[in-house]
């Protein structure tokens, strides 16, 4: 930790780091000027329901964290440091629901179970239970969010230096042992960062608690804001979800904190050592077939019959190219500006820690948990009085998705930096190399694979949006998920199957650089 | 160096997206619907050779949008899908020609003229037709609070035409009867769903005999199930459950192209707009323009007698209703 700490940082580098999170608090102004603005801004706080929103809330982010981290913490240790039979089939399988939007798994859900079900119809009884409100709200957003838990762990344990796991061997520890007090401890900070994720991801989400019927801050700043006259109870309740945030990034901070590993070794990773699960193989494999049979196979199959039940009608499906070029088109931007602009903050982040730095990071988490149509509106309200010329350009829907998902980039982009030992770039700086010589040479070949992850983080999610892409994108801008909206709007589901399947097989690919970065390294160095 | 070419080509791909929005092409903020309404647009560009740009989206949102842009919106044209969120913006939007309000009767016109309804649409009941025949729907939303009916009614709390039916309560029956009659069907356990569509197909799947929507969804329900088991009852004149309400349009008072958009307006409101709604719109809406027929297999429009109330202060009223939802416990 004390690491650097000496260094005073580059002026230039502050200045970077600091244009850009002013630019991601832009939300947090426009909040506060609205509240400003009077009408029963402050009323709100007094009122009960308020504070039941405030809970519920609460219980469905706590809710989903523990699932998430549930799910994907024991799959991403056994797809990386066991036995379990195919596990790259799991590795793949247990990933790729990141690219399913949640209101598409809602809607899938809300299809599958019910008395008016695929399930119901398809047994031919009546009785199945629901699957809506908290419940149903749970399932869709774990489904979202475990794959955040699950690919951050999976990369923090591809990254372990294997020898603090045969040092302990080597004193006598037992494979569980090892697996409990070196690795749980080495893996808790990405472990907190993806509970994180999912806990910002969830606060924000309004698509899945609307159609599941689930009453939230979030689902109540849209139906405020709907009210259509007193835009400041809906400003206040945004600034509550932000004071959520806070709490949520304090808690982060803290587990951070405890365990940080870097590796030791040589810069490229060995081979892991894998624990043999013997007799826990036949629950282990159940586990990840339940994951992926709820998860990943049973929206697939409903998104399937849908599509069947369109092709049977006759109705015209036509592959979706051009919204599909464009969702790729400002995703792909999104990505590399959100990295562009993460790089700098987590420079002075975690190789100049300070107080400041540190806050300075932390305050480019706080608009995430702001619901896609507040973080629209703000920047309606901007770009629309003092930047026209960019006003519903690709330009702004790109800062929009910057704005939203940047602490994905900056995830990324802080676990690359974590995984590489500073002690190399003291090295470099000591051989005469300037800061940013030794960060090209040094530091960006060693987190490439971490950078290219947080990118395709904010890729999947940018292709995902909808709220902000619908007021924001420039007019006749279609992507796959306005395409989607657009047809579940007037219950064409049999037709919305189509950019939802497409939304998902352009995204795929994208995993790959989320999830196999590792095992490409390691197998091409032996 | 590579990453500084990439980021120039970035840059200007970022910049020629910027360049958006010219300047005799109109453009219209619609919270109808894609699917429903795209032909429309078509049909005017062929009609006069006016370019349309078309922003979709959400009606309440788009108003949101609107309110946040201020006199610098973009917008020349607001097409919604309620008198509601026409209404919120009415500040921003300009008086239109008496000669296109006059098409269409006062009932479906703001009274200070600064939008105009441009298609009708009642509320009505769906009803399961596996569970009961048609004799046996109720004339009336008010016997719904009927012990017979626990559990088998479906609304959508959050939806702009469930709203607008409350406000039409409210400003027919009187607040506080409007306010017991939601309460006593909280306590008949009416169901709560997101929107229209998903209502629709609850009754058709049986899971609730009766739905309170408005009475094109039934129409949408069929394109994607054509056997569904469920029909369209409209309610005793006067009720407020037979409310019959408008999508509307107006026209910005910030626009540059205001004399398109009338033209706009008014091409809605031609006997080619209305005729729209009868011939090819597969969601069955009432044309307003007198003379001219709704599609067959629907009352005429000059036979439904919704609650006598004011559309234009839909606008102005929403937020006393959304208030009586919360304290009702409809909306949080």
């Amino acid at each position: 930790m004390s690491r650097g700490a000496g260094n005073r940082a580059p002026l230039a580098l502050v200045a970077v780091a600091g244009i850009v999170v002013s630019l991601l608090l832009l939300p947090l102004v426009y909040l506060v000027i609205r509240v400003a603005s009077g009408g029963r801004a402050l009323e709100v706080l007094g009122e009960s329901s308020t504070w039941r929103l405030v809970w519920n809330t609460l219980i469905l982010a706590v809710g989903v964290v523990v699932a998430a981290v549930a799910v994907g913490a024991p799959l991403a240790w056994l797809v990386t440091r066991t036995d379990l039979p195919a596990r790259r089939l799991w590795a793949t399988a247990g990933a790729l629901p990141l690219v399913i939007p949640s209101y598409v798994a809602a809607f899938c859900l809300l299809g599958f179970f019910g008395n008016r079900g695929l399930l119901a119809d398809a047994l031919g009884v009546d009785g199945v239970p629901e699957l809506e409100g908290y419940w149903g709200s749970l399932a869709a957003l774990t489904l979202a969010t475990y794959p955040y838990v699950f690919l951050l762990t999976q990369s923090a344990l591809r990254n372990l230096d294997p020898s603090l796991e045969e040092a302990a061997r080597g004193l006598g520890a037992t494979g569980w042992r090892t697996a409990i007090r070196v690795i749980a401890p080495a893996i808790r900070s990405a472990v907190g960062l993806g509970a994180l994720l999912a806990a910002l991801y969830t606060l924000s989400d309004f698509g899945v608690v609307s159609l599941m019927n689930y009453d939230t801050l979030t689902r109540a700043i849209y139906v405020q804001y709907k009210s259509l006259f007193d835009r400041a109870p809906a400003a206040t309740l945004a600034l509550l979800l932000v004071a959520l945030t806070a709490v949520a990034l304090v808690l982060e901070y803290r587990a951070r904190r405890r365990g940080r590993g870097y590796r030791t070794g040589p810069g490229t990773p060995r081979r892991p050592s894998i624990v043999r699960l013997g007799r826990w193989t036949v629950p282990a494999v159940a586990f990840c077939a339940a994951v992926v049979g709820l998860f990943l196979a049973l929206p697939a199959g409903v998104l399937a019959y849908w599509l069947t039940r369109g092709i049977a009608s006759e109705r015209s499906l036509a592959v979706p190219w051009s919204e599909a070029l464009n969702s790729v088109t400002a995703s792909g931007l999104a990505a590399t500006a959100a990295v562009a602009a993460a790089i700098p903050v987590a420079v002075l982040a975690l190789r100049y820690p300070s107080r400041a730095s540190r806050t300075l990071e932390r305050l480019s988490y706080a608009g995430n948990a702001l619901p896609g149509l507040v973080i629209a509106l703000s920047l309606v309200f901007f770009a629309a009085r003092y930047a026209s010329p960019v006003y519903q350009s690709l330009g702004l829907l790109v800062f929009a998705y910057v704005v939203r998902f940047f602490p994905q980039g900056l995830s990324g982009v802080e676990s690359a930096l974590e995984g590489v030992n500073p002690r190399y770039e003291e090295a470099a700086r000591g051989l005469g190399r300037g800061p940013l010589r030794t960060m090209a040479s040094v530091t960006a070949p060693l987190a490439r694979s971490g950078v290219l992850a947080g990118a395709a983080l904010v890729f999947l999610s940018a292709m995902k949006e909808l709220p902000a892409t619908l007021l924001l994108r420039p007019i006749g801008f279609e992507t796959l998920a306005t395409e989607i909206w657009s047809l579940t709007q007037v219950g064409a589901y049999s037709r919305a199957a189509v950019p939802a399947l497409a939304l998902i097989v352009v995204s795929a690919p994208v995993l790959y650089l989320v999830s196999f970065d590792r095992r490409l390294e390691s197998g091409s160095s032996g | 160096m590579k990453a500084t070419t990439l980021v120039i080509a970035l840059l200007a791909a970022v910049a020629a997206g910027c360049g958006s929005g010219s300047n005799d092409t109109l453009t219209v903020y619609s919270g109808r619907e894609e699917e429903l309404v795209a032909p429309l647009f078509e049909k005017f560009t062929d009609a006069t050779g006016i370019d349309v740009e078309v922003r979709y989206g959400d009606s309440a949102e788009l108003a949101a949008t609107i309110a946040e842009e201020g006199e610098h919106s973009p917008a020349d044209l607001f097409f919604a899908q309620d008198p509601g969120s026409l209404g919120s913006v009415e500040s921003q939007l300009a008086e239109l020609p008496a000669s296109t309000l006059e098409l269409v009767e006062a009932q479906f016109r703001d009274a200070d003229g600064r939008w105009v309804g441009t298609s009708g649409r009642s509320r009505v009941i769906a009803y399961d037709t596996e569970a009961l025949t048609e004799d046996e729907v109720p004339d009336s939303v008010l016997d719904l609070t009927d012990p017979t009916w626990k559990g088998k009614v479906g609304v959508a709390p959050t939806n702009a035409s469930f709203q607008a039916f409350v406000t039409a309560m409210r400003l027919s029956a009187g607040e506080d009867a409007t306010r017991q009659w939601l309460v006593d069907m909280k306590a008949n356990q009416v169901r709560e769903y997101e929107k229209n569509t998903p209502i629709v197909e609850a009754v058709a799947a049986g899971e609730i005999e009766l739905g309170l929507v408005n009475h094109y969804y039934l129409y949408l329900v069929r394109q994607e199930q054509p056997d569904a088991t469920v029909e369209n009852h409209f309610l005793r004149s006067g009720d407020p459950g037979a409310l019959v309400s408008a999508a509307g349009a107006g026209v910005l008072a910030s626009s540059d192209q205001a004399e398109d958009a009338e033209r706009f307006v008014a091409f809605l409101l031609s006997d080619e707009g209305q005729r729209f709604y009868v011939d090819e719109a597969e969601e069955a809406e009432y044309p307003l323009v007198e003379g001219i027929e709704a599609k067959a297999g629907l009352p005429p429009l000059a036979d439904l007698h919704g609650p006598d109330v004011d559309l234009s202060r839909f606008g102005a009223e929403h937020e006393a209703t959304i208030e009586l939802l919360r304290e009702t416990g409809y909306l949080t």
